[in-house]
């Protein structure tokens, strides 16, 4: 049986040391600006933390791969260059990229790195995947989360790449790389600058009765009631009004996060070289609690045994968690 | 030299544990209403002591909070008798306890349980998760708090277990004292869902 990659998050060198102690066979870590796609405040890392975290990692014998994740725009490509060079100078093992010109520079000037297709890249055909690895070289897809576990086998035979899927955290529905309403609501872009629903124009109301109600700049998004659980501020998970709805209700997504533990034997046997755990934007609890679990289900399951899983309800997305498109696409 | 009668501390330690999800200022939990209220002046110089101590082992902290070094954080401990305030300039750190019905102007307010707080600092609480149980509430500036949330998680190791070192002993006793408890909790909480 073929060992999964556990790809980790890291939005700090605490949580990138978390995650190699948890047993991550990679992190997956940023810069401080617009290059990767969790742009938040007070998250990721300066070049000399950078530098020291790829060693840090690399002496527990855990890769570290550079999100490079968005998309430039014009004359700002210089932010992504250096981003690119300062990785390659720091010795880290892959490029995540989504932009034709980010892969094309890092083909070009650091051929000897590996090049990942982010999922921010939307690439779910063998078509489009092919397109990737014969220009650029790119040898593994993070698929969208939108396929099932017999599309993905399929996908498997007929591309010459590897294959990473999400296993844990954001379900991610929306067509990644193209989704423009935080662009739309707040001036900033999710793809461009890194930033979906930007803290700054964040606001939570807490109302007499004990509800909260969650608003991203002038966009009430949701009303949560004083024992309901609640989700992040996002416009794609926000719960809203209809002409032809008697009650508010989620019109994109629902606040529930993917939890995949339950399908990780069928995602081996379909062929996925690499699980990962979404979250860099999550604390270092967050990091051991789900990473730890993943490990221990993993080298379970590689050893021939019935893994155990480990509870992490309590960390998902409104305390609820789904198997999303990989069980079936009427998961709804 | 700080002593713990550790009868009396477990009982108010248990008083921090209720639920108490009401966001009433005055609102004194459990044992702590029988209680004169806090002559606060002795806290102050033990929580600026505990500040400098943080600021000057994590200087880095600093870093993360970006341009919201002197935003004023309203810590509203639930079921403690008073309510803390936050200023993270490192030039002019501010870290001191005031009285419910005195509550100053603040940038952004940080409410939950003491013990949920608590597990923020050591690293053993996931802020996101606390909120979307509910048991953490938010408001005013968020990128404020989501600088400072992700500045002290970044800080190695536990800033609860380098505060309760500063102790001694009695610190560190109780220390593990509130994470047993904080433990049980969280198990509670978790045959619950």
């Amino acid at each position: 049986m073929k060992r999964p990659e556990l790809v980790c998050p890291a939005g700090t060198p605490a949580a990138l040391r978390t995650a190699v102690e948890a047993g991550a066979d990679a992190v997956y870590c940023g810069f401080q600006n617009a290059t990767n796609a969790r742009n938040f405040p007070g998250l990721n890392f300066t070049p000399d933390e950078m530098q020291a975290s790829v060693a840090h990692a690399h002496a527990g014998g855990t890769k570290v791969l550079l999100a490079v994740n968005t998309f430039p725009t014009a004359g700002r490509f210089d932010l992504w260059r250096d981003a690119v060079d300062m990785g390659a100078r720091f010795g880290v093992d892959a490029f995540i990229v989504a932009d034709i010109g980010v892969a094309e520079y890092v083909k070009r000037t650091h051929p000897n790195i590996r090049l990942h297709l982010s999922v921010q890249a939307a690439a779910s055909s063998p078509e489009a995947i092919r397109y990737y690895a014969r220009e650029f070289g790119v040898k593994r897809v993070v698929l969208p989360r939108i396929l099932t576990v017999p599309e993905i086998k399929q996908l498997a035979r007929e591309i010459p790449c590897e294959i990473e899927t999400f296993i844990f955290g954001n379900h991610g529905l929306m067509v990644e790389g193209r989704c423009s309403l935080t662009n739309y609501v707040t001036g900033l872009s999710t793809n461009m600058d890194g930033v979906c629903s930007p803290a700054a124009d964040v606001h939570y109301d807490k109302q007499p009765d004990g509800s909260v109600t969650t608003r991203l700049a002038d966009f009430t998004i949701d009303s949560f009631a004083p024992d309901e659980q609640a989700g992040y501020p996002t416009i794609c998970k926000g719960r809203y009004h209809a002409p032809n709805r008697p009650d508010a209700y989620y019109a994109f997504e629902e606040p529930i996060s993917l939890n995949l533990s339950g399908l990780l034997p069928a995602l081996i046997e379909a062929g996925v070289d690499a699980f990962k755990i979404e979250g860099r934007q999550r604390s270092r609890a967050y990091v051991k609690s789900a990473v730890s679990a993943f490990r221990k289900a993993v080298d379970a399951i590689l050893a021939g045994q019935q893994p155990e899983l480990a509870d992490l309800l309590a960390l998902t997305e409104g305390q609820k968690q789904t198997e999303g498109a990989f069980k079936t696409k009427k998961w709804r | 030299m700080i002593y713990v009668n550790s009868a009396a501390a477990g009982g108010v330690l248990r008083d921090l544990m209720r639920d108490s999800t009401h966001n009433d200022p005055n609102h004194r939990a459990g044992l702590t209403r029988f209680l004169p209220p806090l002559p606060l002046f002795v806290l102050q110089p033990l929580l600026g002591r505990i500040v400098r101590r943080v600021a000057r082992d994590n200087p880095s902290l600093f870093n993360r909070l970006g341009p919201h070094r002197a935003a004023r954080f309203v810590i509203d401990p639930l079921g403690l008798p008073f309510g803390l305030l936050l200023v993270p300039n490192p030039d002019a750190l501010v870290f001191c306890a005031f009285d419910r019905r005195s509550e100053p102007a603040s940038d952004a307010r940080i409410g939950g349980r003491f013990l949920d707080l608590m597990g923020l600092l050591d690293g053993g609480a996931d802020g996101d998760a606390l909120f979307f149980s509910r048991d953490l509430d938010v408001s005013g500036n968020t990128e404020a708090v989501v600088c400072l949330r992700n500045a002290l998680d970044d800080v190695e190791g536990s800033i609860a277990e380098s505060v309760a070192g500063m102790f001694g002993p009695p610190g560190r006793a109780a220390l593990s004292g509130l994470r047993r408890m904080a433990a049980r909790a969280a198990s509670r909480k978790g045959d619950h869902a």
